[in-house]
């Protein structure tokens, strides 16, 4: 409630100051956002999904509003806690759809939410740019939802991206070629490591270790222990925020002290580096982005003016990106026509924080970030499909 | 050798997640599903603490144990005492309790969204290796394994010793008979839940330096407190302890000589076959 | 059958007809919620067919929930979709039956928490499946639509309502009535207790399994930690006791206002909803300790006194 009230106000401040301005009708365009605010994955999207929505809102209404094809349209947020339940996420987009009569909706947060509402925005045309959905199955998918557009990449390609860094590492010599890999009991991590397993021995490395923990595990000790005592050159685990966080700590204290050491989900969360400050450094994980590029420094230096907080080093700017995207594409077409804007989308490529986005022949979005490192307090990318910007990986240094 | 110690010092934790609960429903028949969320509160106190001022979880007990036992003590007296007068049967009871304090837990959900915002927290207290016999564990289980020693010995000392831990194990036994010697039962009943809810909130103070937390991850340690509480048996302190080692142990051994992914299918399938075979627990005393 | 009866199922029948059109009337805002509620409303109802004579509070509906779920979403690769139905209803009664067989000593909290651990062990199992497995999420891309769905959820909800009129009119319902008055009373006089609790919970277990099924191609995407929520349990508890669970209509006058509050709520405060519907759960068991059906039989109660 207080973001809408404050977005208002902002609202209403520039309102106040344009009547000076020669007559402008102030039309308002009415855009929906569903996710999490509580629930299981209410953590992640509070740090990379809500501060964008009202990051985006804000910058936006900065500047005037839309320019739909000679008139502005201030952009007026309504916003839907879905409880992390596909049903309330399904009740939320159907309920903007035809109560609230949105004019677009911005896709949800996670995959699983994101897919239970696909079925709802292809049967109203509504363009679908996800940033936080992740499949390998791409190709069905779009010709399921033609609306439905993908920029995150898959766990495929993060897959390969983190044997190629190591494959490179162990043929320098630095690295041997043991690898102790655990993962998460949960949708993405089985991903991660189901896409793994082939591609390290394919790439000529050995799963000493190979194991899974349950989702919520409160004492990951038997993992890391186990998992030292295989005497790994390279630890990779597919991890949730919450064991990230554990992981990472039981390593410090059990002494797992790779010089290749992976945690998944978080660990480009600026927090992460907050925790562990020094000893973060070098440790790799799953995103990563051009931190470097003045893009992303502006959008960070924004965002933490306008949110109160810091955006973190993968999601976030993808999720902004893609609002971008929608602004871009209505401005563009100076329409707000759904088909029309949908279909800008499929044939045209956008700037953005993140770099240029464009879609293939499938809806996707075949550059994506896969693999970042955390390097002078800052979470860099380090691999990616195609994208600029990458630094060169460096080992971790020990932590005694 | 490392699998007991390590199975141990999950069991000190899992004892002080747990132990609250005990006493709120083994003594007060309350089924508290708020527990969990009770649990974080006591983890954000501890967090905001140590973030601001810099001051050590083991000192925001003294701060969080208090407020916590009051406002218990408030919710037992003005939400859940009415329920208790009114309820023709120790059934009806129950499940007003439940829906009770599931709704509380929401109330408690939405408020500590509010206020603290839905990001997780964790922080790094006391995160230095210790070695013992060879292996190595985190000093900051360790003390959380003695603060549940010392906290759960206490609590039995007073239970066992004290009168009015005597009067409270009298209701939790017979609430009619207790009656009738002249024990105030509703008075009893507050304190045990009041008290059970600041071992909870301690309990949370002290695990928040390892684990990490959101508004939202009450729900999880409810469902274990209520698998240990019911697998030690409804009403006695000493089995909630040594169905929390047990399974600390349980967990542990699984994780390493089995497979991690079946930790919670084993603990679940153990919790279960108790029931079954023995469901008034370990300790527990045979309904009637 | 009386003139009583005779009118009850002339009400029922019309009301499902009306139901049946909703639709038509081409709102999909509506048949959204409509959809949610026969959800529910099958839910609860087959929920109370168990726990309302019984007294036993079973928090499992959503293990079974998941694995009706979880057929559809293995199960439709491989075979067509209206085998999986039945399928699923295998699958949830014989989980069922196996529960219900090993719970018979079990009573008040004990058979509460029981249902609740099975819940978290079968989704436990399940994950650890699917790792071991490599099975990723699974995707159910049908042709279904949501008026599809409504359908089968009426259908499947008719059924239900068919079922406990049979059982309310046979000598197991007889049984039930006097073993929710007194089980001791019950067993001397000869009634199986153990096979009739079994068989209502077998009954229970298999509808909310089939429900899941459903509902599967609603989901698109199927993961344990959507499939298994214990939210679902709690909810569908929830409004049962709300409507009250006397009446087989008990259940269905709980879960609509339920349904409209849940919306109106979340409609109205986005930001605030879970501390909302916390307040209105404890208003409803402040208020309301014996749901609508008490309530409703209250006031015909002072009506009456009133006249006579």
């Amino acid at each position: 409630m207080k973001r809408r009230t404050a977005l208002q106000l902002t609202a209403a401040l520039i309102a106040a100051g344009t009547i000076a301005m020669p007559a402008m009708a102030q039309e308002t365009l009415k855009i929906g956002a569903v996710g999490p605010k509580t629930g299981p994955l209410a953590g992640g999207a509070i740090v990379s999904y809500w501060p964008n929505v009202e990051l985006w809102a804000s910058d936006v209404n900065g500047r005037g509003g839309l320019d739909v094809g000679g008139t502005k349209y201030k952009i007026d947020i309504v916003e839907y806690d879905d409880q992390t339940n596909p049903g309330e996420t399904i009740k939320a987009v159907q309920r903007l759809a035809t109560q609230d009569k949105a004019d677009f909706i911005l896709p949800p947060y996670s995959t699983g939410l994101n897919l239970a509402a696909a079925p709802i925005f292809a049967q109203f045309g509504y363009p679908m740019v996800t940033s936080t959905a992740t499949s390998d199955q791409i190709e069905e998918l779009s010709e399921k939802f033609p609306n439905m557009f993908f920029t995150l990449g898959g766990a495929q390609a993060i897959a390969t991206s983190t044997a190629e860094i190591m494959s490179a590492m162990r043929d320098n010599g630095d690295i041997g070629n043991r690898v102790a890999m655990v993962n998460v009991a949960d949708a993405f991590g089985i991903e991660l490591a189901e896409a793994a397993r082939p591609v390290f021995k394919a790439a000529g490395f050995e799963l000493v270790y190979d194991s899974s923990y349950p989702l919520g595990t409160q004492d990951l000790s038997p993992v890391v222990k186990a998992a030292k005592d295989a005497n790994p050159d390279a630890f990779v685990a597919w991890s949730y925020p919450p064991d990230t966080f554990g992981l990472t700590e039981q390593a410090m204290i059990e002494g797992l002290d790779t010089k290749v050491f992976f945690t998944a989900v978080a660990t480009s969360f600026p927090a992460y580096g907050e925790r562990f400050g020094e000893a973060a450094e070098g440790i790799l994980g799953v995103g990563g982005v051009n931190a470097d590029g003045e893009a992303f420094k502006t959008y960070a230096a924004r965002h933490l003016e306008v949110t109160g907080s810091k955006p973190d080093y993968w999601a976030s700017a993808m999720v902004y990106s893609s609002f971008q995207i929608l602004e871009k594409a209505i401005e563009a077409t100076g329409s707000l026509d759904k088909a029309e804007v949908t279909d800008y989308i499929k044939n045209n490529a956008f700037e953005t924080v993140i770099g240029t986005i464009d879609f293939d022949e499938h809806n996707n979005n075949t550059s994506f970030w896969t693999v970042g490192q955390w390097q002078g307090g800052v979470f860099k990318g380090v691999a990616s499909t195609g994208r600029e910007g990458a630094v060169a990986p460096a080992l971790k240094a020990s932590w005694k | 050798m490392d699998i007991i110690i390590t199975g141990l010092l999950l069991g000190g934790t899992y004892a002080l997640i747990a132990m609250g609960l005990n006493l709120q429903y083994g003594m007060a028949r309350i089924m508290n599903l708020a527990n969990g969320e009770l649990l974080v509160v006591g983890g954000f106190a501890a967090f905001w603490l140590f973030k601001v001022g810099g001051v050590s979880p083991y000192l925001t007990i003294f701060i969080v144990a208090p407020l916590a036992f009051v406002a218990n003590w408030l919710i037992y007296k003005i939400m859940l005492r009415p329920l208790v007068k009114r309820a023709k049967s120790r059934g009806k009871l129950e499940v007003d309790a439940i829906l009770t304090t599931f709704g509380i837990s929401f109330v408690a959900v939405g408020l500590m969204l509010a206020v603290f915002g839905g990001d997780y927290f964790n922080y790094s207290y006391l995160a230095t290796p210790v070695h013992i016999f060879g292996a190595t564990y985190g000093a900051n289980r360790l003390s959380a394994f003695l603060a549940a020693v010392v906290i759960c010995g206490a609590l039995y000392l007073w239970l066992t010793f004290s009168r009015t831990g005597m009067a409270i194990r009298a209701i939790s036994v017979a609430p009619d008979s207790a009656r009738l010697v002249g024990i105030d039962v509703p008075k009893m009943a507050a304190i045990a839940f009041a008290l059970g809810g600041a071992v909870t909130a301690s309990g949370g103070s002290i695990v928040s330096t390892f684990l990490t937390l959101d508004a939202s991850t009450g729900v999880m340690f409810t469902l274990k407190a209520l698998v240990i509480v019911i697998m030690g048996g409804v009403g006695d302190v000493r089995g909630t302890i040594v169905a929390a080692l047990l399974l600390g142990i349980l967990e542990t051994f699984v994780a390493r000589v089995i497979d991690p992914g079946l930790t919670l299918s084993a603990a679940y399938l153990v919790f279960i076959l108790i029931l079954l075979f023995r469901p008034q627990g370990l300790f527990g005393r045979a309904q009637s | 059958m009386r003139a009583e009866e005779t009118r009850n199922v002339t009400i029922s029948v019309v009301l499902l007809a009306l139901a049946a059109c909703l639709p038509f009337t081409g709102n999909a805002y509506a048949l959204t919620i409509g959809v949610t509620i026969a959800m529910y409303a099958v839910l609860a109802t087959s929920w109370a067919l168990f726990s309302g004579p019984t007294h036993y509070i079973s928090l499992a509906t959503a293990a079974f929930f998941g694995i009706g779920t979880f057929t559809t979403g293995i199960g439709i690769q491989f075979l067509p979709y209206w085998s999986l139905l039945p399928i699923a209803g295998v699958l949830g009664g014989v989980l069922a039956a196996l529960v219900g067989l090993a719970t018979l000593r079990l009573s008040g909290v004990y058979f509460v928490i029981f249902t609740l651990g099975l819940a978290e062990l079968v989704r436990q199992i399940i994950t650890w499946f699917q790792n071991m497995s490599g099975q990723k999420g699974l995707y159910v891309l049908t042709n279904i639509t949501e008026a599809g769905i409504y359908w089968q959820l009426l259908g499947l909800g008719a059924l239900v309502y068919l079922t406990g009129w049979l059982i309310g009119r046979s000598r197991l319902g007889f049984a039930l009535r006097i073993i929710g008055d007194d089980e001791q009373v019950a067993r001397h006089s000869g009634i199986n207790t153990a096979a009739a609790k079994i068989m209502l919970f077998v009954v229970s277990g298999a509808v909310a399994a089939i429900t899941g099924a459903i509902l599967a191609p609603r989901y698109v995407y199927i993961e344990p930690s959507l499939a298994f929520t214990p939210m679902l349990s709690f909810q569908v508890v929830i409004m049962a006791l709300l409507g009250g669970t006397g009446r087989l209509w008990g259940p269905l006058v709980g879960v609509i206002p339920f349904t409209f509050l849940w919306e109106a709520i979340s409609v109205s405060f986005p930001s605030q909803t879970t501390l909302l519907l916390g307040v209105c759960f404890l208003l409803i068991v402040y208020l309301l300790p014996y749901g609508f059906v008490g309530l409703f039989q209250s006031i015909k109660q002072r009506a009456s006194g009133v006249f006579s």
